[in-house]
């Protein structure tokens, strides 16, 4: 790595000519800088974005880069944001959510010396044949496996076999929770209940803030015998647990481990587990190959065989049942088991 | 006259830029407040002129909300206050990408025929509000809102049942099927600046025209000013809600072609959203004239485009934000201040002259 820097160094024509094949050129630790792009509704959500902004913060501490974040407000900020980060200089730049795709695509083509990486995008030209952008990797995660787990979860937990599931906006990205949810709460229990309803149609962004909403769907179904709920709906899951908190029943957080965000001990007492979604990880991860010398191209997959995807076993309830989930866990990665993608 | 014309002008401008300049000393506070130094953030903020590319995304971003204005206006010419433009402009934007889609013909026509679909179906969802209103006397606020809603869930689900073109395995952003490149509205600056910017500034003189060089345009303003006398005159009430109602709506079909034929070429979700929604500051801002709606949308274009600029120096993106919600309440306040003063001044300068007449009598 450090030889490589040296020759780039010593040779900045060559740079020029070759730029595009030396997709990051800085030095490890001494204060690159990398660019993390949120989209409309950003940080502050507690799960998705924040578990992002770790991974930018991680990054800045391990590998001494400099982290400079853009939040979108409205349509045309994200390909502005990407640009301005072009232009301040940043060597790798994560976009967060998949509305990035087409403003990445195009900003990624202009700037091909730039590494790129979208969580939860699929951008075709980089991630599916015919490739023709070298320069972006794609961040997805298998969020459906480790729905399935905690859906299984659920269903060993549940005292009354009726548990339910509340989604952020209907949209395939998280029908792909619901799914494996389901489906994993099934396998344990074939006759389980399970209720399933969504905050809000694809491209109402309320659904992702909805704690009020969450509340009255969760307090309604647990009044009605659920003992378990799933929330995969950004923000809006603290409605849940705090309906759980009231009724006394569980909650299943998402995203983050969100028996460590919560903060109360009341709610951290009702919150049974989370799927996790290693955002974090996926940010870091392309940003330290972007620092390495070796951005990420292409599809990234972070799934239950690398961990991209768990549940939390904060708070020690699901200690009784780890095991089983464990041999789930390996069903899974074997392949033994097929999980879902839509409902 | 002329000269009193004149100076009402001014009054009005001076006015406005008041409040610009109150809404800008009461966000250094803030800033100064949160331990941000305000004068590195207005150096940011202004000194970001500087750059070209900045220039065309203002334009580019002042182009929907030219539009937005504008539709806002002309319902507020007659006191009627359409807050639905984001949910007409929702509507139009679906209709259009699917009618666009469908048919194949000639650039510049297949151009014409997609903004036709779009103010037609603009004013369709428009009328639904105006017909409530005539009919059964709802309160446009109230049913405008409620219709927001309705076209957000409706447009969601139409899409997501009907119009989702098939995409390549993997893919998580939908979206309906391409425009052909025959209804791609060009770019002036290409990718930077749309031609629908035109459209804008062309929205924006037929609405000057209409409103203060025709017959209706009176009747509009008359009707807006003083139902009842209006109504002596002649005018029907009634028809002027429904017709104004439907221009509003039409317009509001046009916000979002800036988005759909000349950028994305195709519907998505979140696709131009809040653009409607902030054609109500503009529009006031703007005091619902078109030369104050030109500027406006200017200054908010430009905000927008400087934000990421001010999100770089560690300074919150929320106080641009802050920013464009100062400076139209300051407006809003300071325009009823002056007001109040001008009354006086004019109603003063009436009884002077009076006076000396009666004196020189």
């Amino acid at each position: 790595m450090r030889k490589k820097s040296k020759i780039i160094a010593s040779s900045l024509i060559a740079l020029s000519l070759f730029a595009a094949a030396c997709g990051s050129d800085d030095k490890a630790s001494d204060g690159s800088i990398a660019g993390v792009a949120f989209d409309t509704g950003g940080r502050g959500d507690g799960t998705f974005n924040d578990s992002a902004a770790t991974g930018g913060e991680q990054a800045a501490s391990e590998l001494g880069v400099e982290i400079k974040e853009l939040e979108a407000t409205v349509d045309e900020d994200r390909k502005a944001n990407l640009e301005l980060l072009v232009t301040g200089g940043a060597k790798v730049i994560v976009g967060v959510g998949f509305m990035f795709t087409d403003p990445m695509t195009e900003v990624a083509t202009a700037n091909p010396e730039v590494a790129f990486g979208i969580v939860d995008g699929f951008i075709n030209g980089a991630c599916g044949d015919p490739i023709t952008l070298t320069n972006v990797a794609c961040l997805l995660f298998a969020a459906g496996q480790g729905s399935f787990l905690v859906g299984a979860a659920a269903a060993l937990k549940s005292e009354s076999g009726h548990i339910g599931f509340i989604g952020g906006q209907e949209i395939s990205l998280i029908q792909e929770f619901e799914a494996g949810y389901t489906a994993g709460a099934k396998y344990v229990n074939a006759d389980i209940i399970v209720d399933v309803k969504y905050l809000g149609p694809a491209g109402d962004n309320s659904a992702w803030g909805n704690v009020a909403g969450a509340k009255e769907i969760a307090a309604g179904w647990y009044a009605a015998g659920a003992d378990i709920i799933y929330t995969a709906a950004g923000g809006s899951g603290a409605g849940t647990i705090e309906a759980a908190i009231e009724a006394d029943k569980w909650a299943i957080g998402v995203d983050s481990d969100q028996y460590l965000t919560a903060g109360t001990p009341e709610a951290q007492a009702h919150i049974l587990t989370s799927m996790i979604k290693r955002v974090n990880v996926s940010v870091f991860e392309t940003i330290k190959a972007a620092s390495d010398g070796t951005p990420f191209t292409g599809v990234k997959m972070f799934d239950l065989s690398n961990d991209g995807v768990g549940y939390s076993t904060s708070g020690g309830y699901l200690d009784d049942i780890v095991a089983e989930l464990d041999a789930i866990k390996a069903k899974i990665v074997a392949g033994e088991i097929t999980v879902p993608a839509m409902p | 006259m002329k000269n009193q014309r004149l100076q009402r002008v001014l009054v009005t401008s001076a006015s406005s830029l008041l409040a610009v300049f109150v809404a800008l000393c009461i966000c250094a506070v803030i800033l100064l407040i949160t331990g941000k130094d305000p004068i590195q953030a207005y150096s940011t903020l202004f000194g970001a002129a500087g750059d070209i590319k900045v220039l065309q995304g203002t334009l580019n971003r002042a182009t929907p909300l030219m539009i937005s204005a504008a539709a806002v206006a002309i319902g507020f010419k007659m006191n009627l206050f359409n807050i639905g433009v984001e949910g007409q402009m929702r509507v139009a934007l679906l209709a259009t990408a699917v009618a666009g889609a469908a048919i194949d013909l000639p650039a510049p026509l297949h151009i014409l025929f997609c903004l036709v679909v779009a103010m037609a179906t603009g004013a369709i969802w428009a009328a639904f509000a105006g017909w409530l209103k005539v009919k059964r006397g709802v309160n446009e606020v109230i049913s405008t809102i409620m219709l927001n809603f309705v076209a957000l869930s409706l447009v969601a689900w139409a899409f997501k049942s009907f119009f989702t073109a098939d995409t390549a395995p993997g893919v998580l952003l939908v979206k309906t099927k391409e425009l052909p490149p025959s209804a791609w509205f060009p770019d002036i600056v290409e990718r930077r600046l749309n031609g629908m910017f035109f459209i804008a500034i062309l929205v924006l003189v037929l609405f000057y025209v209409l409103v203060w060089k025709t017959k209706f345009g009176f009747q509009l303003r008359a009707s807006g000013a003083n139902p009842g006398a209006a109504r002596v005159t002649g005018v029907n009430p009634k028809r002027m809600v429904m017709i104004s109602m439907l221009m509003s709506g039409a317009l509001a079909g046009l916000v979002g072609m800036r988005a759909l034929l000349g950028d994305v070429h195709a519907y998505q979700n979140n696709l131009a959203e809040q653009q409607g929604f902030n054609g109500i500051a503009v529009s006031l801002l703007g005091r619902n004239h078109p030369l104050g709606i030109f500027i406006s949308a200017l200054l908010f274009g430009y905000l927008g485009e400087a934000s990421g600029r001010l999100q770089l120096e560690d300074i919150p993106k929320e106080i641009t934000t802050i920013m464009t919600g100062i400076i139209v309440l300051a407006v809003v306040i300071i325009n009823e201040a002056v007001k109040r003063w001008d009354d006086k001044r004019i109603q003063h300068k009436a009884a002077l002259a009076l006076a000396t007449r009666v004196v020189a009598e």
